[in-house]
């Protein structure tokens, strides 16, 4: 039988404030352990919280970008269970009034531009963090990251595909990178995803049981620990067995999945109203100031990119992923309006540097100007391509002025004529295989000429120039 | 409404407290008078009454997104009954693998 696989994502975001979500305690990463808590995230007898209202604020910007419709009244709740991440015993987050619902994402798949239905956002608190020790009988816990404000992005389960999820993860986080709400790094954890996964006989409209699926700390991790799920749940259900509604984590070594234990109980969480904060109403015309102040949303720039840099739509995709390379990009065709040229180097040696270095565009020293300089050196024929390939490193490093470097290098090209001949001259009497092999028409021994005076000139001369030298001295003489 | 020793012990459950046989009878008894009490209520036309979450007549309260001074470590850890450096301590409840 075919199958269809059905996929939900739970994102959750920690919004960027400069204190906690109901506390004044910081939100910084990768402190003394328990430094950054308070009677209030510790969860002390008698303490209160107060609802920040930045993060308030961030929480409504990001649901207003995924679309979604934005309640006028919203409350808390708390959700109860035992675990000793979470020091009240509870997690105050929100139930049935969150202050978002219905929205959605618009990703690019195969056959075009796909909607995901955006169930809810809602605005909650992150639990603490525990470490496991090597003994096995004990875990630490640290609460700093208790209370700092998190965002739950439900998904319809409008995906058909890993792929599919994939592209939605990326798209969100480009979003809430452009609305700059969260860092979203995946590696301090400030970006997590649980998914839910199921199949059904295609072109039914039940849903098969449903299988969710944690501790995945990449995309990659979760496109592929959806794939063993639609290759597992696909081989129970072609055996005519049945798929087990369950929780399961994902092994990051081994490439598999494994039922969660000691869960066995369903979940009761016995939601009721935080009755320590009051209702919280949403006038419209704090909606309309926010909505006012959204930038444009990358799907958006990439269409722009297209109509009007003409860039093809993978292009386009690439270099608006990222609101600082596509930031980058724009600020460099100021001064150099050559937007192909610039998307290919962009997206070329310098994305190929950035990731060699671990690195962001906004932490090279090389400034959008300074490329656009480099890029009109090349243009005006003052630096081969290979030159270019060469300084680049450099500037994006050093952050060198490209002229004065070039000058300085003595990397300018070669477009001298009588200088060249010269070259050209000595790299055929030291060749005369090549020179043989040419004449008897294969092309070939050309390249290997011009490679020739290349390594003489140490990637100076002008390529075009070479070879149209070469070619005249070698088509016109015997020698 | 009926409560049986079974709901007893499943609310205890969630709450992780234990009950000897005798007082699962007991409170079970208890916690029906408690309810059938409450189910009086019932006779009262709420159709036109919005769900009460909150008594008090107060909104938006909110705080600006200012850092204050957290605990020393000393204050934090004061009642923790088991630490290791500057962490709580607790006994290990999830196995993995």
């Amino acid at each position: 039988m075919d199958f269809e696989t059905v996929i939900g994502l739970e994102v959750h975001v920690q919004l960027s404030t400069a204190s906690k979500v109901f506390c004044g305690c910081g939100t910084l990463f990768g402190e003394a352990a328990n430094t950054q808590t308070c009677p209030v995230c510790l969860g002390l007898p008698g303490s209160l919280p107060v609802l920040n209202k930045e993060a308030f604020r961030k929480a409504i910007k990001a649901a207003l970008a995924l679309n979604c419709e934005i309640a006028e009244i919203t409350k808390f709740d708390r959700k109860h269970y035992f675990y000793p991440d979470l020091p009240k015993n509870f997690q105050i987050s929100q139930f049935d009034m969150p202050f978002s619902r219905d929205g959605q994402l618009e990703i690019i798949i195969e056959e075009g531009i796909k909607r995901i239905g955006i169930t809810r956002v809602h605005l909650e608190e992150d639990a603490g963090k525990l470490m496991h020790m090597a003994d096995g009988d004990n875990s630490l816990v640290d609460f700093n990251r208790a209370g700092t404000p998190l965002l739950e992005i439900v998904s319809e389960p409008d995906m058909s595909s890993p792929e599919e999820a994939y592209a939605y993860l990326t798209e969100l986080k480009a979003v809430m990178e452009y609305i700059e709400v969260s860092d979203c790094d995946m590696e301090k954890g400030s970006l997590r995803c649980d998914a839910n996964i199921s199949l059904r006989p295609r072109g039914t409209a039940g849903l098969g049981a449903k299988v969710e699926i944690k501790n995945m700390n990449s995309f990659k991790a979760v496109r592929a620990a959806l794939q063993y799920e639609v290759n597992r749940q696909h081989d129970l259900l072609a055996d005519g067995k049945t798929v087990v509604q369950e929780t399961r984590l994902w092994d990051a070594d081994g490439l598999y999945t494994t039922p969660m234990r000691g869960k066995e109980e369903s979940h009761d969480y016995r939601y009721f109203p935080e009755p320590d904060l009051p209702l919280f109403e949403i006038s419209r015309q704090m909606v309309a100031d926010i909505r006012s102040g959204l930038p444009e949303m990358p799907a958006r720039r990439r269409e722009r990119f297209v109509s009007e840099y003409r860039l093809s739509e993978y292009d386009a995709g690439v270099l608006t992923q990222d609101k600082a390379l596509a930031d980058y990009f724009e600020e460099v065709l100021v001064d150099y309006n050559n937007p192909k040229m610039v998307a290919n180097w962009l997206m070329g040696d310098i994305l190929a540097y950035l990731s060699a270095t671990n690195m962001t565009i906004t932490e090279v020293k090389m400034t959008p100007q300074s490329l656009a300089k480099a890029l009109k050196l090349q243009e005006d024929g003052v630096i081969s391509g290979k030159i270019q390939k060469q300084i680049l490193p450099v500037l994006l490093k050093e952050g060198k002025d490209p002229e004065a470097y070039v000058k300085e290098a003595g990397l300018a090209q070669i477009s001298d004529e009588d200088e060249l001949s010269r070259i050209v001259e000595r790299v055929i009497a030291a060749n005369p295989a090549s020179v043989q092999s040419y004449r008897e028409g294969k092309e070939k021994a050309l390249g290997f000429l011009v490679g020739g005076v290349m390594k003489e000139t140490r990637g100076k001369a002008n390529p075009q120039l070479v070879n149209q030298l070469l070619k005249e001295r070698l088509d016109t003489s015997n020698t | 409404m009926p409560i049986s020793t079974e709901d007893i012990r499943y609310v205890a459950f969630l709450a992780r407290i234990t009950f000897a046989p005798e007082e699962l009878k007991r409170f079970a008894t208890q916690l029906e008078t408690i309810l059938e009490y409450i189910e009086q209520l019932e006779e009262l036309d709420v159709s036109d009454v919005r769900p009460t979450t909150h008594v008090l007549p107060v909104k938006n309260v909110l705080r600006k997104d200012e850092k204050r001074e957290s605990l020393s470590s000393e204050a934090v850890m004061k009642n923790a009954p088991s630490k290791q450096n500057a962490f709580f301590k607790v006994p290990r409840i999830i196995q993995d693998k």
